[in-house]
């Protein structure tokens, strides 16, 4: 448990969760980190570079989307990457 | 484990990285923005007191639905347990005034609460100087429902009570408004509840403008679900109501009069009044902001946040103003430890519903560019013109789910 604390603590300093890169706060208003039924996919706990894949082909079309193909295109692959290295947290 | 929790939970907590003693932050307006805010600046190790003046926040996004009868009241109600569980000092009074030299709140019982930085969430209030005829009393007879709350339930209960075959008029405002789609997802629902319940009755949607957020989206569903219910009149074709009279529940546009059974007058607009007060607005009514750190333009050590701003291309909405909120908070905790602003991006959502089981989207990007929140280009847009009803399903779906995620993240 001690250890635990201790690795959490070491892996997010105080303040990061305001530290977020440009636009991942933002994120949060549709991907929920606690509901567990949500139909829009909580992304806390995933792969990151699964979620900065699926951020690459949303932007580039090959995904299906209904609206994240919109959104994506405002983020370049290093901002999609911060994005995503972010929310999995 | 409980003991051993809350030791981890204190450990935890934020590590003091300010210089001084806590900073604190007094948050006004506990809607989407305000609450969110709170959250966020307590979250990162502020001391923050929310103020706002009601118990029970009731949430405007879905309040179309349920005026159309497809919705409970209940569903829109929120409080502020979880928020005060959580630390965070929550006085429910009226903020009367905001001294940004001397750094504190007023509150409407004489109590003054100091701060480092405020953040006013004010939302909007209704300018009843802003259309002949339409004052206080006549809102009781031609509501607005543009704030969720006895507003909503009275235009319900009028179009409930209203006999079939009269007609519904809608009166809807020239930009800037809260909530720009707002006025067209209302039509649709109250069509939807026109077609299927009062089935010889008709809707007149009146507008001051010729061009609205979603447009070509909107016209299309109403043109194949709606075409012997809903008629819309844009400015050029007449459309601007320039006064009312309750009495006769008449309205008068530039060609003519028109009566209704039921008559909605959405209003023209300005920033909550703490705007006012604290000297944030400007002559126009809404509040000039720094589009990095949303910190007033007018008054230093005050930011303000969602529907009251002037947010250039981002629009009035409820998810604006929780991305907004955490841009802010995340700027003034930075501003009081003596950091930086980054500059920040911001997205947007709004969902509206045409009918059950339909809805449509507008997402948008935003950076500060001149002054302003802009468009990131080649982002955003709206849903596709043509797709299969499963899309306008899925839409409708996604809407109900973020509803419950925002609030959840809110109040929850």
């Amino acid at each position: 448990m001690r250890a635990f604390a201790l690795a959490l603590l070491m892996a997010a300093p105080a303040f990061a969760a305001e530290e977020a890169p440009p636009g991942a706060s933002t994120c949060l208003g549709c991907h929920s980190p606690v509901r567990a039924d949500a139909a829009i996919p909580p992304l806390r706990g995933r792969d990151a570079a699964a979620v900065a894949a699926a951020m690459r082909e949303f932007r580039e079309g090959t995904r299906p989307a209904t609206l994240m193909d919109r959104l994506a295109r405002g983020f370049t692959e290093e901002e999609s990457q911060a994005i995503a290295a972010w929310i999995v947290r | 484990m409980k003991a051993t929790r809350r030791a981890l939970a204190a450990l935890l907590l934020p590590a003091p990285v300010f210089a001084q003693a806590r900073p604190r932050v007094v948050v006004v307006g506990g809607g989407f923005g305000g609450a969110t805010a709170a959250r966020s600046l307590h979250r990162a190790g502020i001391a923050t007191t929310l103020v706002e003046a009601s118990a029970t926040y009731t949430a405007c996004p879905f309040s179309n639905a349920v005026i159309a009868g497809l919705r409970g009241m209940a569903a829109q109600r929120f409080g502020y347990d979880a928020l005060r569980a959580e630390g965070i000092t929550v006085v429910h009074q009226r903020a009367t005034g905001v001294d940004a030299t001397a750094r504190r709140v007023t509150l409407v019982d004489g109590t003054t609460l100091p701060f480092d930085r405020a953040l006013l969430s004010p939302g909007i209030e209704i300018r009843f100087d802003g259309l002949p005829g339409y004052d206080e009393a006549a809102a009781e007879v031609m509501p607005h429902a543009w704030q969720a709350g006895p507003q909503t339930e009275l235009l319900a209960a009028q179009l409930r009570d209203m006999p079939d075959g009269g007609t519904v008029v809608m009166v809807v405002p020239p930009n800037p408004y809260r909530c720009p789609p707002g006025p067209y997802e209302r039509a649709s629902l109250i069509a939807h509840f026109l077609k299927s319940r009062k089935p010889r009755s008709k809707l007149l949607v009146l507008d001051a403008k010729d061009v609205f957020s979603k447009q070509r989206l909107f016209e299309a569903a109403w043109a194949s679900l709606y075409p012997d219910t809903l008629e819309y009149v844009p400015l050029a074709m007449g459309g601007r109501v320039t006064e009312v009279d309750p009495k006769s529940r008449r309205v008068t546009t530039d060609f003519g009069t028109q009566d209704g059974a039921v008559v909605n007058v959405i209003p023209p607009q300005r920033a909550g009044a703490i705007a006012q007060l604290a000297g944030v607005a400007d002559r126009s009514g809404w509040c000039p902001v720094d589009p990095a750190s949303f910190e007033s333009r007018l008054v230093p050590g005050v930011h303000v946040i969602g529907d009251a701003i002037i947010a250039g291309a981002m629009p009035k909405s409820a998810f604006a103003a929780n991305a907004q909120a955490r841009v802010a908070a995340a700027a003034m905790v930075a501003l009081l430890a003596g950091r930086a602003v980054q500059a920040p991006k911001l997205l947007n959502t709004c969902y509206s519903l045409v009918a059950p089981e339909y809805g449509i989207s507008v997402a948008g990007v935003y950076q500060p560019a001149n002054g302003l929140l802009t468009d990131v280009s080649g982002a955003g847009g709206t849903s596709p013109l043509e797709a299969p009803a499963g899309v306008r399903a899925a839409e409708a779906r996604y809407a109900e789910d973020w509803f419950a995620t925002i609030t959840a993240d809110v109040f929850g």
